[in-house]
């Protein structure tokens, strides 16, 4: 009985509703039609994804596949626009649906300044991004994947540039898209690549046909794959583009940039995963670049004064952390940190969007301060979120965070160091960014702290529903040592996943041991930030290499000295040397000559009755003379021909 | 007689006719040379067509080999009088209208 997973096209199709309401109809539709409009479409798929992922959950389900209409069909080679409905999916739609649904309804609350044409275009396009995200997450092969995934890089792009009247928000949207595109090669290449070798492109027959593949292919395949996922989770070197998104609206940081789209990359990984487990040499570099990302975006993180630069810093970090996942093999501890820090990083962005709103748009943290007296629910939840991405137990970032240490740890010991490592560094910046933020006293201006107030209901029911998922998700995957066979997750998802059997299974004092590190450095991390932050907040600029993680390690400036200046130097060169002379010399050259050959050739036409009788004579002789002496040239064509 | 008199002599039509057309100015007398060279072509038929039935005729003394191109002949005579017709109506014309029959008159046309 899948009643419902047969009807899993509704889902998609809501949000597609509301993005055709809103959009056509946004001059005329008031502003809380929109919202209720926006955010109902969303509410409906989010009902939809709960009685479908019941029916999944049920034993004995067997993924389903509702094969709508042929999309693409040549002789025999088809590509039908199929839905597929198994756990993976189900716990993607959960996520999109219902965290978007609680970024919606923020929405309705947070965008309520902009006028009414304006607010209806925000709520078309947010529910266009869901409506793409649905798909690419759907999709049974990797055509339809690749639809979303080009449909929600191109909300992305509406998004950040959502108010286009500043020209840097609208450089951060090209940026983005530009990222975007990079990756988005490599994924196509990655498909024609399937095409090529196994002639479909089906999750199904891919992966049964995936052993038939020689290693060179397999290996280029997800190399290619993971080009696509590096664009798109924002991981080494394309990572550049995801702090700039920060012009977007908050809102849309939270749903598009934190918890759902730059998950798409681990998503297609985890859907591909039995390609990659044949593949360890991109396992490796999956790994390595993973956990130098992570590494980076933190030492970067540090030294932020923007609130949502720290955020996104720190999102660069996490999607590195899961990637160390895939690269280890722990699929299932990637997944499981995508829903986690969904919740955490949509609460912590959502939250910042709320002090961003009482502060009228200020995002330097040195301008805050002291804000728990006036915000006190944006506080609490705000803290439990640091609390969570710092893995303190037993919120849910402990939980899917030292799954993924752990594997790493029983990979390569060095992936485990520098991961703990990485971890500490979390639990610094974010409590430095909590202790300047909501510690101390208030260090704006006095007619700031006149309006500081605590945000209205629709800001603050969503930070709490949030809070509570980032204190309690993290018991859908609980570790062995605590309890035997209670990881949820790993048993749901078990069908999917190429399980590696661990060389060195861990003991249980090895994992408490490496669970102890790891909590104990984040504890003293959290405690230096706070006491260091709180009372005395980081005013001055940084100098040494605080200097070179305040200025991103220079990396937006060497892409421009590398790539960027020398594209642009060389289309001046072709603009204005090759265009100029070149071709407009070819071109008006031809023209030239025609008018040329024109005016000489009227001069035949003379009137003249014997004139044109002696060319017709001496034309007819030339036809004759060619006709049988002809072959004789028939050597001089050739060797011109040749 | 031998082939080669028949098509010398086409020839030497064929010439006179050419020379004619080309270096003459009266239109009557222009027409006259394309009838000559019509003509060189329609002996050269005949000549022909009698030679290739002299062949046959040795062989099967009832053959029709050849006999197309005399066919051809009567054809080409009864299109060219049709053209003479349509030819002359055209001179009288130019004549009425310019009083002469010199064709560098006709770049009239001209503009």
């Amino acid at each position: 009985m899948n009643q419902f997973s047969h009807l899993v096209y509704f889902i998609p199709l809501f949000p597609l509703i509301g993005f055709l309401i809103n959009g056509l109809a946004r001059n005329s539709l008031s502003k809380s039609a929109t919202g209720l409009i926006g955010s109902g479409v969303i509410l409906a798929s989010f009902i939809l994804s709960v009685l479908i992922f019941l029916e999944v959950k049920a034993p004995g389900f067997q993924p389903v596949i509702v094969n709508l209409f042929d999309f693409i069909r040549v002789i025999d080679f088809n590509i039908s626009f199929a839905f597929r409905v198994d756990q993976l999916s189900t716990l993607w739609l959960l996520i999109v649906t219902g965290i978007g649904f609680l970024i919606h309804v923020y929405s309705t609350s947070y965008m309520h300044d902009e006028a009414a044409p304006h607010f209806a275009r925000f709520f078309a396009y947010m529910n266009l991004f869901v409506f793409s995200m649905l798909l690419l997450v759907l999709g049974a092969n990797y055509v339809i994947m690749f639809i979303g995934w080009e449909g929600v890089g191109l909300c992305s792009y509406l998004l950040i540039g959502y108010w286009f009247k500043n020209n840097d928000y609208n450089y951060a949207a090209r940026k983005a898209f530009v990222m975007n595109r990079i990756g988005d090669v490599g994924f196509l290449l990655a498909v024609f690549w399937l095409i090529a070798k196994l002639g479909t492109v089906d999750y199904n027959e891919v992966f049964a046909k995936a052993s038939t593949l020689s290693t060179f292919d397999v290996t280029a395949i997800t190399m290619l794959l993971f080009v696509g996922a590096a664009g798109k989770s924002a991981q080494i070197p394309l990572y550049t583009w995801l702090p700039d998104a920060m012009a977007g609206p908050t809102p849309v940081s939270a749903l598009i940039h934190a918890a759902t789209m730059v998950t798409a990359g681990i998503y297609m990984i985890v859907r591909s995963n039995i390609l990659y487990s044949l593949a360890p040499f991109t396992q490796a570099v999956v790994a390595t670049i993973g956990l130098a990302t992570a590494l980076l975006a933190a030492t970067i993180a540090i030294k932020q004064n923007d609130i949502k630069k720290v955020l996104a810093y720190s999102t660069v970090s996490q999607l590195g952390y899961m990637f160390l996942g895939l690269g280890v093999g722990a699929y299932t501890g990637a997944v499981f940190h995508v829903m986690t820090h969904a919740f955490f990083k949509a609460l912590l962005f959502l939250g910042a969007g709320s002090v961003i709103h009482a502060i009228h748009n200020g995002q330097d943290i040195r301008n805050m301060g002291g804000l728990k007296k006036y915000m006190p629910i944006t506080h609490i939840t705000f803290l439990l979120a640091c609390l969570a991405i710092s893995g303190i137990p037993p919120l849910s970032g402990f939980f899917s965070k030292d799954e993924i240490l752990a594997a790493a740890y029983e990979h390569n010991i060095l992936y485990w160091i520098v991961g703990v490592l990485t971890a500490g560094l979390t639990a610094f910046y974010m409590f430095r960014l909590y202790a300047t933020t909501f510690q101390g006293s208030f260090r704006g201006t006095p007619e700031q702290e006149h309006h500081l107030h605590e945000s209205p209901s629709a800001i603050t029911i969503p930070l709490i529903i949030l809070a509570v998922l980032s204190v309690v998700g993290g018991f859908m995957g609980i570790p062995e040592v605590f309890a035997a066979d209670s990881h949820w997750l790993e048993h749901f998802l078990r069908p999917l996943i190429a399980k590696a059997e661990p060389a060195h299974p861990l003991s249980h004092s090895t994992e408490y041991m490496l669970m102890g590190t790891s909590v104990a450095i984040a504890m003293i991390a959290i405690l230096f930030a706070w006491t260091r932050y709180s009372k005395k907040p980081e005013m001055e600029e940084a100098t040494g290499a605080g200097k070179v993680f305040a200025n991103k390690w220079y990396i937006d400036e060497l892409y421009n000295a590398v790539i960027a200046n020398p594209i642009q130097k060389l289309g001046s060169f072709l603009n204005n040397i090759i265009e100029k002379s070149v071709i407009d010399g070819v071109v008006n050259g031809v023209g030239k000559g025609i008018q040329y050959a024109g005016r000489q050739v009227r001069l035949v036409q003379s009137g003249q009755v014997g004139n044109y009788i002696l060319l017709m004579v001496l034309s007819m002789v030339l036809m004759i003379l060619l006709i049988f002496y002809g072959h004789n040239l028939n050597p001089i064509i050739n060797w011109i021909s040749k | 007689m031998p082939i080669q008199y028949y098509i010398t002599l086409a020839i030497i039509l064929f010439c006179i006719g050419v020379v004619g057309v080309l270096t003459r100015r009266n239109a009557i007398i222009i027409f006259m040379c394309i009838e000559l060279m019509l003509n060189a072509v329609n002996l050269l038929l005949v000549a022909f067509s009698k030679m290739i039935n002299g062949f046959a005729y040795a062989s099967d003394k009832a053959s029709l080999a050849g006999m197309d191109g005399q066919l051809f002949v009567f054809f080409i005579m009864v299109v060219a009088a049709a053209e003479v017709s349509v030819g002359l109506a055209i001179i009288v014309m130019m004549y009425r209208n310019t009083h002469s029959v010199d064709i560098n008159f006709l770049n009239r046309l001209k503009n």
